[in-house]
């Protein structure tokens, strides 16, 4: 595994520019490879890249995992340094309107290390606590990176200096979808699987019906949503004012109720069905009355497997909200369309990939919580 | 008191328990035995109110069972399941303390008794109290599965099966633990198997069930000396009757006052099983009889053993 991704790693590193510099953000850069962009003292950044080159033919042990993940981590920081400090001092020699952006080069060579830092932990069989910790420490790296500013000539962060109240906005924005997404579908979804694990029939014709919503794509949902709830908001002036409308959140909210009911449903009947049969019966014969069989026994036990469904709800709903953009609701999608749209690139990337943060945050937190329940197995 | 009076229970069409009176007195260790399907578990679970009858009524010291909270009811009775069934996210400690909790006991004195049962338990209480289920052997979950039974002092405590899963070593062990327990607390035990070696090892009182009905209920004496039919004759084992009425009877019924006798000696209390091994181990005739002091009372003949 290790040694394929030194190998890709090399290859796009040294095949693909590791930066594109540009007179200004509409005409496409010149590439700057890497071998340009390093010289003088910037090279003690590529020391842990050498070392992860060594990486494959170490022995497997456990040092020789931690030595690579400790690698990684500092490769994927150092990498950006490098970006930061190469756009720094483009900057100087060039008129204000002109961008430096990351290249292939350099998110080949970013990809590659953090996979590799991935791998090492899965090695490691590190434990969720210690995981997270992992993760937390290389993001806030980073962060502190960002804020020092010795990345802010690169494009994206010029984006990002040049939209700052707007960017907060959108993060706060979309996460405020994804948790008005969530919440009702929880409420609706529990009670849901409770009622599917304990009626067959019922089950028999929930989970199909999940199942079709799920294959709806996105888009198509979002755009389905339009004419009714315009009809509705006609109809009905008070919905209107409540804010409903065939555009803008109310659709986003609903089309994500319905996507993540699937994981959150699911995995509720999944994890009462997983309760041994025993640990009921024995709460029943020693006198639990039904209400302290499902709390004492039956929630407690099916705990992990319904984290596990709302990690996956929260991740999807995390991609999603992105796409809803398209229909108005807002949030960091709309800077990537913006971008999309007036094929700039940088701005494409201010909105993504914050949204592969807030994934992998919800994922990492979520891994977490469901890794505590584990802690005391079945 | 326990008191099935009439009691029937009805799936459907299929009739499981049919007709079924049986009354266990006050410290009785009834034991209900029966092929599997013969309606054994369902009646035991009828007095616990875990499954309603169709027909019939069930009195706990004369009260119809039907008119208290099938909940209260169940926290005076202890249950224990042949599958266990600990909380797998619960401590031994807090599985044990599972019904004095439901009750409302307050915390410490849930910790003592908590203590006191493991070790009646013959667990170490501070070894074990903090481990979690799946840390212990089958033979310990079933020990800490008797501790919650016996948490909150019940006067009856019904089994289903309770030794079914353990191997021949560990079921042994916990057969002659429960014999000790209802020994020294004598409360009302009942419990249903289908091993007629355990019936008869432990039962004051045996009811065979066969086909949701009871064919026979009587002392294990009396089920060996007198089947009432081929299918209770079938369940002793024909060729096994004789050698089991010896282990249902203690040497002090057989014995010679008196007299003595040169060999190494045998405790009156011991079972005739146990003395006509010996004899045939040691080659003799004659075992010397000790009481519980250790003070020599007799002998045994083994002629004595084999008249009836």
């Amino acid at each position: 595994m290790l040694l394929v991704l030194v190998c890709v790693g090399l290859a796009t590193g040294l095949g693909l520019a590791f930066l594109t510099h540009a007179p200004n953000r509409l005409v496409s850069g010149r590439p700057i490879p890497l071998t340009e962009a390093v010289s003088g003292a910037s090279l003690i950044a590529l020391l842990p890249g050498l070392a992860l080159l060594a990486g494959p033919f170490l022995p497997q042990r456990r040092s020789a995992y931690r030595l690579i993940a400790a690698a990684a981590a500092a490769f994927v920081v150092a990498l950006l340094w490098l970006a930061g400090a190469q756009a720094a001092a483009l900057a100087e020699i060039s008129p204000r309107a002109a961008r430096t952006s990351l290249g292939g080069g350099f998110w080949g060579l970013f990809i590659c290390a953090a996979l590799a830092l991935v791998d090492a932990e899965d090695r490691l069989r590190l434990r969720p606590g210690r995981r997270f910790l992992a993760g937390a420490a290389v993001v806030g790296a980073i962060l502190l990176l960002a804020a020092s500013g010795a990345l802010d000539q690169l494009a994206m962060m010029r984006e990002y200096a040049a939209r700052r109240s707007l960017f907060a906005d959108a993060v706060l924005r979309h996460m405020a979808i994804v948790l008005g997404a969530l919440v009702p579908t929880v409420l609706l979804g529990v009670p849901l699987g409770i009622v599917a694990q304990r009626h067959l029939t019922f089950r028999a014709g929930l989970f199909p019906a999940l199942n079709l919503v799920q294959t709806i794509p996105s888009i198509a949902l979002f755009g389905l949503l339009i004419a009714p709830l315009s009809a509705l908001a006609g109809f009905f002036p008070t919905l209107a004012a409540l804010g409903i409308a065939g555009v803008g959140v109310t659709p986003a909210i609903i089309a994500l109720v319905l996507y993540s009911l699937l994981p959150i449903v699911r995995n509720t009947t999944e994890g009462l069905d997983a309760v041994s049969p025993a640990a009921v019966e024995a709460a029943r014969g020693i006198g639990m009355t039904r209400g302290q069989i499902f709390f004492y026994v039956e929630m407690p036990l099916a705990l992990p497997v319904f984290l596990s469904g709302l990690r996956i709800a929260t991740v999807q709903a995390v991609g999603l909200v992105a796409v809803a953009a398209l229909i108005g609701a807002g949030g960091l999608g709309a800077i990537m369309f913006q971008g999309l749209f007036a094929d700039a690139l940088d701005l494409v990337l201010l909105g993504a990939v914050p949204i592969i943060l807030l994934a992998l945050t919800a994922d990492a937190l979520l891994n977490l919580a469901g890794g505590r329940g584990r802690r005391r197995p079945a | 008191m326990i008191e099935l009076d009439h009691v029937t229970k009805r799936y459907g069409n299929s009739i499981v328990v049919d007709d079924l009176s049986l009354a266990i007195r006050d410290g009785e260790f009834c034991v209900i035995i029966g092929s599997s399907g013969a309606g054994k578990s369902t009646a035991l679970k009828m007095i616990n109110q875990l499954i309603p009858p169709s027909a019939g009524a069930i009195r706990i010291d004369g009260k119809d069972a039907a008119t208290v909270a099938p909940e209260e009811l169940r926290r005076r009775m202890g249950y224990v399941i042949q599958s266990i069934g600990l909380f797998p996210h619960w401590t031994v400690e807090r599985n044990i303390g599972a019904v004095p909790a439901l009750l409302g006991w307050p915390a410490a004195r849930i910790r003592d008794r908590t203590r006191e049962l493991l070790a009646l338990l013959k667990l170490d209480p501070e070894g074990f109290r903090r481990k979690y289920p799946h840390q212990l052997s089958i033979g310990q979950q079933q020990r800490v599965g008797i501790a919650r039974a016996l948490a909150a002092d019940p006067d009856v405590l019904l089994m289903d099966e309770p030794f079914g899963a353990l191997d021949p070593i560990t079921r042994d062990a916990l057969q002659s633990e429960i014999a000790r327990i209802h020994r020294q607390s004598r409360k009302t035990i009942v419990f249903v198997t289908h091993d007629m070696e355990e019936a008869l090892k432990l039962a004051s009182r045996i009811a065979v069930m066969d086909r949701g009905r009871v064919i026979q209920a009587g002392t294990p004496r009396e089920i060996l000396a007198a089947p009432a039919n081929d299918f209770v004759r079938d369940l002793v084992g024909q060729d096994e009757v004789g050698i089991r009425l010896l282990s249902v009877e203690t040497v002090a019924n057989r014995l010679r006052r008196g007299e003595a006798a040169p060999d190494q000696p045998i405790a009156a209390t011991a079972s005739l099983r146990q003395a006509l091994s010996r004899m045939i181990a040691e080659g003799t005739d004659r075992l010397a009889v000790i009481d519980a002091e250790g003070r020599p009372i007799g002998a045994l003949h083994l002629a004595d053993i084999v008249r009836r």
